[in-house]
């Protein structure tokens, strides 16, 4: 485990560079810091979706959707989910939003 | 970490000696100390997992730290839990004492040939226990030690446990070519559950366990999540094939209860093979309920300890009782089969209160269930199609080209190896086998099984799949393959990774996708898509 400072803000983050601590160490410097070493450009409204679908799905059931629920959710094909997140909604978008890596036969 | 590029690594598995040494080693092995860096091992559990699981020594390490945090005493520990163990099971003493180290398993490792790795030969993996049970459980090795081919447990005996112990996926392939039997697979599982004792496990494994005992699956889905994704793909069918299914949850009094692993409930490309189930439910009118308790096939306990296998196992059954249904049935999943066949009826069993399982359809009853009263899915859709009672236009598979991956532990656990075969005869117009050295109880494993298919270890699991994927590489240009069934779920996800590796061209599906794809449903509308949404051959724009 390690910490991770960020524009003011510390951050204990797993090895794969989760948040240990999921959306209640969240915030938007979270999201900056991954932007940046995602080498994602700027974030638009289309990132912002894919993250509060994100968060949203995960208040109601403690786990990332499935992608293509993601995908119904947001009106985005997976192409275009890739497009904005380069290492996929799992690893990329999952991370910015502050939700756990799955795990399991997956 | 980086994987190197799929070019670099076909020449490095053939032309460098060793992963481990980086050379031949010329030392004795028991010489050679292991050395932890970041991509050759599992991160470890976090505290929380186990904390949850009531493990011992919850604490925040790493293998590649110096000092792994052992507690006070840790020797003792182990080697009372190794003496206990050979108490209890009468297996491993025999197979301590009776190893000739002929060799014959050497080369069958995907492991040892993926990595070149001596210590990934199963004898010499095998040896890292045995000479510790020799030096302090024997006589010749209590008045000899090292000459009678014993060692003292060191610190740098149990970090070699851990290093080869999940470099081993328990495929048992090796065991198909030892001379007496030796089941090696139980020699790792034994190796995992000491090394348990002293707080030494990984996540990926404890995580989904703790899951399953919580949640009910290894994904942690909850009762409502579970329902509302196995919706979601009624959703697809109905547009795929203007059908709609009605799967129920949790309804008492159903003739079967249906449990599958629950990553075909949530990732691709499970999420197909489920639909597959879901369709061939409907086209039979069974009489069957899904369970949100028991809502994984899946037994992760199988690679943790004994006690953790035991307790998963029974929630399928409890279950079972308190749904007042007549048998079970499970779906595509691996390792669930290896725990129903060889320690279910041991652990849980007999489980009396459930009814020998015969099919509905069919009238026929399945004997070989006759203790267990689980059926696995491809036996029960064989018989169906024995019986003639599906209807199935397999020209709708007439856009893939598949062969057939043997599950290990179907294949080799369970004996599953024609009826799946039977399915594809009538499924898809042509299938392909791989060479024969490399299917039915011989299979090559996915090189992931056993909770290694975590993505910090992916070198070593390209590595341990090459044997596979070589196989699967020589039906893609042989044949045109582009297809590759199976009947477990950790291949689905693992053999989806090897392929986008080894064989881009080639993807991966659950044998009951197939079937999805080639029933013809009553009243269903013109399908112009397979399970994935794919276009059909002929329906491409």
């Amino acid at each position: 485990m390690a910490t991770i400072e960020h524009g003011g803000s510390s951050f204990d983050v797993d090895e794969d560079g989760f948040l240990t601590k999921g959306m209640e160490e969240w915030n938007e410097h979270w999201v900056t810091y991954v932007k940046d070493i995602e080498g994602i450009g700027d974030m638009t409204d289309e990132h912002w979706k894919v993250v509060n679908a994100l968060q949203d799905y995960y208040k109601k059931n403690g786990i990332a959707p499935m992608v293509r629920i993601l995908s119904k959710t947001t009106g985005f094909p997976l192409k275009r989910i890739y497009e904005l997140f380069p290492s996929g909604p799992g690893k990329g978008a999952c991370k910015m939003a502050g939700l756990p890596k799955p795990t399991g036969c997956v | 970490m980086a994987i190197p590029k799929v070019e670099e690594l076909r020449v490095n598995v053939a032309r460098e000696p060793s992963l481990m040494t980086g050379a031949i080693p010329k030392e004795e092995w028991m010489d050679v100390p292991v050395h932890f860096e970041e991509g050759n091992f599992c991160y470890p559990a976090k505290p929380s997992m186990v904390d949850y699981l009531k493990f011992p020594n919850s604490r925040e390490w790493s293998p590649d730290d110096e000092d792994w945090k052992l507690p006070e005493g840790w020797e003792e520990i182990i080697l009372n839990g190794l003496k206990e163990r050979l108490d209890k099971f009468r297996s491993l003493k025999i197979f301590m004492d009776i190893c000739v180290r002929c060799g014959a398993c050497a080369d069958k490792c995907h492991f040892f040939l993926g990595t070149g790795d001596p210590k990934n030969m199963p004898v010499l993996r095998a040896e890292l226990l045995r000479s510790v049970y020799r030096n302090d459980f024997t006589t010749a090795g209590k008045l000899l030690g090292k000459l009678a081919g014993g060692r003292t447990m060191t610190v740098g005996v149990l970090k070699e446990w851990f290093m080869y112990s999940y470099q081993c996926t328990e495929c048992r392939r090796c065991s198909v070519f030892c001379p007496y039997g030796i089941d090696t697979a139980e020699i790792t599982m034994m190796m995992r559950e000491l090394l348990h004792l002293v707080g030494v496990g990984t996540n990926w494994i404890l995580e989904p366990a703790s899951n399953s005992n919580r949640t009910g699956n290894h994904m942690g889905l909850q009762p409502h999540t579970f329902k509302e994704n196995i919706e979601y793909l009624v959703d697809d069918i109905e547009e795929i094939t203007g059908i709609r299914v009605n799967p129920t949850f949790n309804r008492k009094g159903a003739e079967v209860l249906f449990i599958t692993p629950s990553a075909d409930v949530f990732a691709e490309p499970g999420i197909y093979t489920a639909m597959g189930y879901l369709l061939l439910f409907h086209h039979i009118g069974l009489d069957y309920t899904w369970s949100t308790y028991a809502s994984e096939g899946g037994n992760f306990g199988l690679f943790t300890n004994n006690e953790l296998m035991k307790k998963l196992n029974a929630k399928q059954y409890a279950e079972a009782k308190r749904l007042g249904v007549k048998w079970i049935l499970g779906g595509e999943c691996g390792h669930m089969w290896r725990v129903l066949h060889q320690y279910m009826d041991t652990m849980n069993g007999p489980a009396d209160f459930l009814e020998v399982p015969k099919s509905p359809i069919t009238g026929t009853v399945f004997d070989n269930a006759a203790s267990t009263k689980m059926v696995h899915i491809s036996e029960f859709t064989a018989d169906l199609i024995k019986n003639k009672k599906l209807k199935l236009d397999p020209m709708r598979n007439a856009h893939r080209k598949a062969t057939f991956h043997d599950s290990c532990n179907p294949a080799r656990a369970m004996g599953l190896i024609d009826e799946p075969r039977y399915i594809l005869d009538n499924v898809v117009p042509k299938w392909y086998e791989m060479p024969e050295n490399t299917i039915r109880e011989k299979t090559f494993c996915c090189g992931s099984g056993t909770g290694l298919n975590t993505g910090e270890i992916m070198e070593l699991r390209m590595r341990s799949g090459l044997p596979r994927a070589n196989a699967v590489e020589h039906v893609r240009d042989k044949f045109g393959v582009n297809m590759l069934s199976c009947v477990c779920a950790i291949d689905r996800a693992t053999l989806s990774s090897l392929t986008e590796y080894w064989t881009p061209d080639v993807e991966v599906c659950g044998v009951s996708e197939l079937v999805g794809n080639a029933l013809i449903m009553d009243g269903e509308k013109e399908r112009e898509s397979g399970l994935r949404f794919e276009p059909l051959a002929g329906m491409e724009e």
